[in-house]
């Protein structure tokens, strides 16, 4: 009610186009979560359809199999959820995951300590973060170019290092990062299984979560992507929480590497070609504004599910020729656009 | 960020002295600074590097540079296109995929067709640029009207599109012959490589066409500040979408000349990241990413850049695939030689005697010899 007693005390005060009051504008807080619901919905269709079309969709095991083989995607969208919440863009993800995985295998290969060499993974993560943000906030390069150079640095420098497969030891402590827990012993294989990987990307998601809506860097965060003028002008520490940004997302593609090559125990200079907009794809499905300021990272999370179950989905079905996979992400992620256009041209509206 | 100079007629120069001034205080001075550096490592490397010889018999030229002319051909076609996208605010991320497109449809359609003449070749070329169109009409319908972010429209297009050429092909990587198409990319004119010929004339065709008329402005005014292009009287849907579409029959065309060398279409291969050579190409040719002022010239010379970077890895005896790296360090030294807080260093030690020459670059500094949007 506040909004309808304000409005005509402000509107004819000079701002040119008094926007009035319509039912619409009580719909605010939910038009916001639209998009994020519209994910869940398609998300619960899919499951729907994928267990009346083709059946055992609902079991613990191609669950299991969903969360194991996502998780790296879920912990690269937590980490580009908080970039493009500023406004920003991280290309450099997926070649990070590149170099890093391919340090972390030759280094354990020649018998570093596994704990050094985990650590190690995270840190060259972190490091291409900081050189982004560096760039990004200190020299005013566009987010786009900025991580798009470190995308080619990372890219080229494992290149150096290797362009073979690179695998890693058999017995290696880090395989044991994947080794799968039986949470409940199912008939046959139906097993609900888990691994400190699935363990790792939520506890990923669970912390995101706590720092985005429940301290001051959230805020931050959220109101950098509304206006960065106006977050600065309202002193908030727009500068250091921009570089920690990036440093955010670099670290988290450092510990994704970590995941995905527990799990593949391969690694090669050409791994994660493109997953970048894979992460990027799982973010905005999930409600995240690409303009920023609006999202959830929850809604990250069921993205990166929905971009999963799709997969599992067109491996099921067998008509759909796999050339045609990134036609159905490139429609899903068009659909998804069109309601975020939507939702935010009515939010203009109001 | 890269705004070209305005005119300084402060002082009277000479007219030699004058020319130099304006050369060096080009938005893209950097990119042939890094190719005038590039051919001297080359040269340092092989003395007689810029050579070119003449076949005698065919009256062919051949030569390191010739080379270079002919791999850059297909770089400067998409870097035109996304100049033009760029300087609308916009960016095309799916001119890579749109190559692979139009090579797979050209390459489907010879292979059927099993055609070697001259006519099929023509077809196939047009039938090629003609899809190429409608992806660029697709992408800039959803940019304009519709109203989406030109990143995300233009990602959508890039993964649909490399799905697309998948497709055609069913998957697999097609080959077709056909003499004429293959002349396009192996043959010559005047001893010249036919590529380079059809690039230069085309990026002559673009260049007239934006600078001789109006457009170039009213897609710098688009660029610049929509909201003020459109009360002028410009209507930005009709630019918008030409603009586009020009982008795609441009990756078309490219996708045509790096297919018609080996007259093999690799789906997954053709055109790969070839977007992002396109931005490096625009961004290292002082066009702004932020939209407005563009330079066709600065884009052409960074897609040399390009070319003669590729082609120096490999006569270096470096591993291609570690090309990514260098381009990196180009990109990262040219955006350091064009922000600001740079610039105001360099600008300090040239002009000591300033007064209260601000020593952090104050983004409020009046003391600025390029005229620059301020932008937080």
């Amino acid at each position: 009610m506040s909004t309808l007693i304000e409005r005509p005390l402000s509107g004819p005060s000079g701002s040119p186009a008094p926007a009035r009051p319509t039912p619409l504008s009580r719909l605010k807080p939910k038009l916001e979560t639209l998009p994020t619901l519209a994910a869940v919905v398609i998300f619960i269709g899919m499951i729907v359809y994928g267990e009346i079309a083709y059946g055992r969709i609902v079991q613990f095991s191609t669950v299991s199999n969903l969360l194991i083989n996502n998780s790296y995607l879920i912990i690269l969208a937590v980490g580009l959820t908080f970039v493009i919440l500023t406004g920003g863009v991280d290309l450099s993800v997926g070649a990070v995951i590149a170099i890093s995985s391919l340090v972390g295998v030759m280094l354990a290969n020649q018998g570093w300590n596994p704990i050094a060499v985990v650590v190690l993974m995270i840190l060259i993560g972190s490091a291409f973060g900081l050189a982004s943000g560096i760039l990004i906030q200190f020299f005013n390069v566009q987010p786009f170019i900025a991580t798009l150079a470190m995308m080619f640095l990372a890219r080229g420098l494992a290149a150096m290092l290797s362009t073979t497969p690179e695998r890693l030891a058999d017995d290696s402590p880090i395989r044991s990062l994947s080794t799968e827990w039986k949470v409940i012993d199912g008939p046959k294989i139906n097993d609900l299984v888990i691994t400190p990987t699935v363990l790792i990307a939520a506890v990923v998601v669970i912390v995101a979560f706590v720092v985005l809506h429940r301290t001051r860097l959230g805020r931050t965060v959220y109101a950098i992507g509304g206006s960065e003028q106006s977050a600065l002008l309202m002193g908030l520490p727009v500068v250091r929480t921009k570089l920690l940004i990036y440093v955010i997302s670099g670290t988290l593609a450092g510990l994704a590497a970590v995941v995905y090559t527990s799990k593949l125990g391969i690694a090669q200079n050409i791994t994660g070609v493109g997953w970048e907009l894979d992460a990027i794809a799982a973010v905005i499905i999930g409600g995240t504004l690409l303009t920023g300021g609006a999202g959830f990272v929850l809604g990250s999370v069921v993205g990166a599910l929905v971009l999963g179950l799709m997969n599992v989905l067109i491996t099921r079905d067998g008509s759909i020729p796999p050339e045609a996979t990134t036609i159905i992400t490139g429609g899903i992620l068009l659909v998804f656009v069109l309601l975020q256009r939507l939702v935010v041209s009515r939010k203009r509206k109001t | 960020m890269s705004a070209p100079t305005p005119p300084r007629a402060s002082i009277p120069r000479s007219g030699a002295r004058q020319f130099a001034v304006s050369v060096v205080r080009q938005p893209y001075i950097w990119a042939v600074v890094a190719l005038l550096l590039l051919i001297v490592i080359n040269l340092i490397k092989d003395p007689g590097y810029l050579g070119i010889s003449v076949n005698a018999t065919t009256g062919n030229l051949s030569g390191n540079v010739i080379d270079i002319l002919r791999a850059s051909a297909p770089i400067m076609m998409i870097a035109i296109g996304m100049t033009l996208v760029i300087a609308t605010r916009g960016i095309d991320l799916s001119v890579g995929s749109v190559m692979a497109v139009s090579g797979a449809v050209s390459m489907e359609f010879m292979n059927s067709s099993g055609d070697g003449s001259v006519g099929g070749a023509i077809l196939a070329a047009a039938f090629a640029i003609g899809i190429s169109a409608v992806l660029g009409a697709v992408n800039g319908v959803l940019v304009s009207i519709v109203g989406l972010q030109p990143f995300i429209t233009t990602l959508i297009t890039m993964l649909a599109g490399r799905g697309l050429a998948k497709v055609i092909t069913s998957g697999q990587n097609t080959s077709a012959s056909n003499e004429p198409f293959r002349w396009i990319a192996n043959g010559t004119v005047f001893g010249f490589p036919v590529v380079f010929v059809i690039g230069a004339v085309i990026v002559a065709i673009v260049a007239v066409l934006i600078r001789r008329t109006a457009l170039g402005l009213m897609i710098e005014s688009i660029g610049i500040n929509p909201k003020a292009a459109r009360m002028a009287g410009i209507r930005p849907i009709g630019i918008l979408i030409s603009v586009y579409i020009v982008s795609g029959i441009l990756a078309g065309i490219a996708g045509i000349f790096s297919t018609a060398s080996v007259m093999t279409v690799e789906v997954a291969k053709t055109g790969l990241s070839a977007e992002m050579d396109a931005i490096l190409a625009v961004v290292i040719g002082g066009t702004s990413l932020a939209g407005g002022k563009f330079s066709l010239t600065g884009s052409v010379i960074g897609a040399l850049l390009i070319a003669t970077l590729d082609k120096t890895i490999v006569f270096l005896a470096i591993p291609s695939s570690a090309t990514p790296a260098f381009k990196a360090l180009v990109i990262v030294v040219i955006c350091l030689l064009q922000s600001r807080r740079v610039r105001a260093l360099f600008n300090q030690r040239r002009a000591p005697r300033t007064p209260s020459a601000p020593t952090a670059p104050a983004p409020t500094a009046p003391r600025t010899t390029r005229k620059e949007t301020v932008s937080a």
